[in-house]
């Protein structure tokens, strides 16, 4: 009875298995597709170069892996989420609920987001009202708040080439995109004075102002892209009239193909974001779980291994693959060494 | 009488045309035959064309990832380097981290030149970064298995980085690099220098096919074998329980069950869900056996249980169709010498049905094999396959990807030579499918009794 026997090796590996559940040995991390390669970088020398086993890193996105480092407590839950954005109010909440109150903050650098066209279109200079005026779903015209007419660049400033307006921007589940809300359209809704009119349109709501400005056109001049800067690039290979949001460090890695806007008459490069010049950045987070300390191995190690001035400082292999890094650098290491939480006092 | 006609006489024809002259209306009925044999030429020489260019695309593309760019260097394991006591003591040496094992690679890269007489403008820093990240791994791994050798001078074959072998293989050329900062001009001509000397060259990589993946920094490092073994893992499990499960139901449902409105509505069912998507069953699998069973996160184990949803209506169908094409004379003869009704199924009907059967969950396996939609789920897309499992147990149940999962993460990465990976992985892939469908073939070709 070969059946008998197939049914009972089969429960024999379930039970096996079950024993090896108990115990997790190797740090799960999941989050942001941008610091992905930073954390896969990290994971990779930690495993070299310690006895730990090379620690798990997914992507899905800033939100995605602070929802799921926010499910609870236990080894059935990830250790660290990776996010390209600081963790929001909501969301602490979310974990509190969940019973994971005390989290430790860990910025390891900078990034900068890029404009970029192809390399055989094109070049650009772009300012943040540019940008407004091109993808925001409506605009001021002549003092009065209209859908947006504009369809070609030319359009929006005259210094610009005669070509068909063409974005490619993350979507609405990427920390990337509300940096580029945040600094790019806001920041140009606020210079062109668009903002007041739509401050006073919404008698005096600062909230449903800012929500006009950010929210951008639908007519398929503005491209929502959820999945990854490969598939923004994919697109602009096709289009040569299409202009991506991409960062830096992909854009590094990819010169060949892609040529870079400025912003605001700044050249994006690592020193022109860590001086602050560059106006489009923002800081990258990790969050470990500090009720995971001493339970999962590894897991305090590889947090102080990813912020060592040797990982994260500026001659690191982060900084090679074009992290800007944090002229705070000390700071963060001790705050993981003395494993302080969130929130002050608690 | 008259009104008979003669049966000799050729049959009047009202239209008067001969059988060797083909009237008009025949001669359409031919042509419209004519017209449809050629569009089910074209359609055929379509697909044809369409296999042949996905074909070429691949093996252009992919062919490049077996092969890799090496470098012989000579590095001194300098013992005031590596163990500053020289007492050899394993858990001192572990201490020197990669980054204490650069200087090494970069000096010994430095000696290689100067030796080999080949004048560059070049600093020591921007020679060893023709070298791949991997090197300093590699040389420290080395140094760890043998402490012995410290203080000894050692050949080894470094791989070089990704840029230098994109180079060699054709991707990176002097033009493209010209905004390139990982890479410059003066860099690629000791190069040509250094294949001209014959301590560069590109040769077989089986680091692809045995390794482990790696991380952006080091494209030229990654490897396919342990998102294999996660990919095994998950056929074991899926092998496993799909097969008894399949068969015992489908034994049951042919053999057994009274034909009522209750198995008509489970066969419906089980029709239907040989036609879900498979993304359905990764939700379920993450709902059922990640949140409720508490089954680890990235798993093998999870992985081959929601293939096993998958593919058992698939094994279901094909075997209860084998088992009906077995003649009901068997049967009878069996019952009719006095066998019970297991007897007649398990000695006589199963054994008649075996090819089928097998053949059906080859297929069925070859499925599972190649998809990556419910894995993204489970938490099996991602930098997860870089620790080989040392055990079966540890296989089923560490953290591991699976071969479509790996090339699906390879097409995301920022750096050219992960495209090339994605590709070489295809060929693979490609070769495991089409070597389980052969299998699958040739049982049934042996093995198959017609009746």
């Amino acid at each position: 009875m070969s059946l008998a026997k197939l049914t009972t090796s089969a429960l024999a590996i379930a039970a096996v298995s079950a024993t090896a559940a108990a115990a997790r040995d190797q740090v799960q991390v999941a989050g942001s597709s941008t610091v992905l390669p930073y954390a896969s970088i990290v994971a990779e020398a930690f495993g070299e170069n310690f006895d730990f086993p090379t620690p798990v890193v997914e992507s899905g996105g800033s939100s995605a892996g602070l929802k799921r480092f926010c499910e609870g407590v236990g080894e059935n839950t990830i250790d660290v989420a990776n996010a390209s954005r600081q963790i929001k109010e909501a969301e602490v909440a979310a974990c509190a609920e969940n019973g994971v109150t005390d989290i430790i903050e860990v910025r390891i650098g900078y990034d900068g987001i890029v404009f970029a066209s192809d390399i055989n279109g094109n070049s650009f200079e772009f300012t943040p009202t540019d940008w407004y005026k091109a993808l925001s779903a409506k605009v001021v015209v002549d003092g009065e708040v209209a859908e947006n007419p504009y369809t070609t660049w030319d359009q929006v400033n005259p210094d610009f080439p005669a070509q068909p307006i063409q974005a490619f921007i993350p979507g609405t589940k990427h920390g990337t995109r509300e940096v580029f809300e945040e600094k790019v359209i806001l920041a140009g809704c606020e210079a062109t004075g668009d903002f007041e009119t739509f401050l006073e349109a919404a008698e005096g709501d600062k909230k449903a102002a800012e929500k006009e400005c950010i929210s951008l056109r639908s007519d398929g001049k503005s491209v929502d892209i959820d999945g990854d800067y490969t598939e923004t690039l994919a697109r602009i290979e096709s289009n040569q009239d299409g202009i991506g949001v991409f960062g830096l460090a992909f854009y590094e890695n990819n010169t060949d193909k892609l040529q870079v806007a400025t912003m605001g008459g700044v050249e994006p490069t690592t020193e022109s974001i860590a001086s602050g010049d560059y106006p489009v950045s923002r800081p990258l987070f990790f969050y470990v779980k500090k009720a995971h300390i001493g339970v999962i191995p590894g897991l305090k190690e590889y947090a102080e291994f990813f912020v060592a001035d040797e990982v994260a400082g500026p001659d690191g292999p982060l900084a090679e693959y074009g992290l800007v890094s944090d002229p705070e650098l000390a700071e963060t290491q001790s705050v993981v060494t003395d494993e302080t939480v969130m929130g002050g006092g608690s | 009488m008259s009104d008979i006609p003669n049966p000799a006489a050729p049959i009047a024809d009202p239209r008067g045309a001969s059988l060797l002259v083909q009237d008009g209306r025949t001669k359409r009925r031919n042509a419209s035959e004519g017209r449809f044999k050629l569009y089910g030429i074209v359609a055929i020489a379509i697909g044809l064309l369409m296999l042949l260019t996905l074909l070429f695309t691949i093996i252009s593309r992919g062919t490049g990832a077996f092969q890799q760019t090496y470098v012989t260097l000579s590095v001194p394991l300098l013992e005031e380097k590596l163990d500053k006591n020289g007492n050899r003591d394993l858990a001192e040496i572990k201490k020197v981290s990669t980054f204490g094992y650069a200087p090494l690679t970069k000096a010994a890269f430095e000696a290689k030149i100067a030796e080999s007489g080949i004048e560059t403008s070049l600093k020591p820093k921007a020679m060893a970064d023709l070298l791949s990240k991997d090197a300093a791994a590699q040389l420290r791994d080395y140094v760890v298995a043998n402490p012995d050798l410290i203080g000894s001078t050692v050949e080894f074959e470094f791989l070089t980085n990704s840029r230098v072998d994109g180079y060699l293989k054709g991707r990176v050329s002097r033009e493209s690099i010209a905004n390139d900062k990982n890479i410059n001009a003066a860099q690629l001509d000791l190069v040509d220098a250094l294949i001209a000397d014959g301590s560069l060259q590109k040769r077989l990589n089986l680091n692809f096919i045995t390794g482990a993946d790696a991380s952006d920094a080091r494209p030229e490092a990654a490897g396919m074998g342990v998102a294999m073994l996660g990919s095994f893992a998950m056929m074991l499990v899926v092998l496993v329980l799909a097969l008894p499960i399949g068969v015992a139901a489908s034994i049951y449902l042919e053999e057994f069950a009274p034909k009522n409105w209750i198995t008509d509505i489970i066969e419906v069912n089980i029709s239907n869900l040989a036609a879900v998507p498979s993304i359905v069953f990764g939700i379920l699998g993450l709902a059922v056996f990640i949140n409720y069973m508490h089954l680890p996160n990235s798993a093998p184990l999870v992985g081959g249980l929601v293939l096993t949803l998958m593919t058992l209506p698939t094994i279901i169908i094909s075997t209860r169709a084998s088992l009906k094409s077995v003649p009901p004379s068997i049967r009878d003869a069996a019952l009719g010498v006095g066998a019970s009704k297991m007897q007649s199924v398990f000695h006589h009907v199963l054994p008649l049905a075996a090819p089928g059967i097998l053949t059906g969950t080859i297929i069925g396996l070859a499925q599972a094999l190649g998809e990556t939609a419910p894995l993204l789920l489970i938490g099996m897309v991602g930098f997860i396959a870089s620790n080989p499992p040392e055990s079966i147990a540890e296989g089923l149940m560490a953290p591991n990807s699976a071969m479509p999962a790996q090339i699906y993460e390879w097409a995301k990465r920022a750096d050219p030579a992960f495209y090339e990976r994605a590709w070489g992985g295809i060929i693979i892939l490609l070769v495991f499918l089409i070597s389980m469908n052969a299998i699958a073939v040739l049982l049934r070709r042996r093995f198959e009794r017609r009746w």
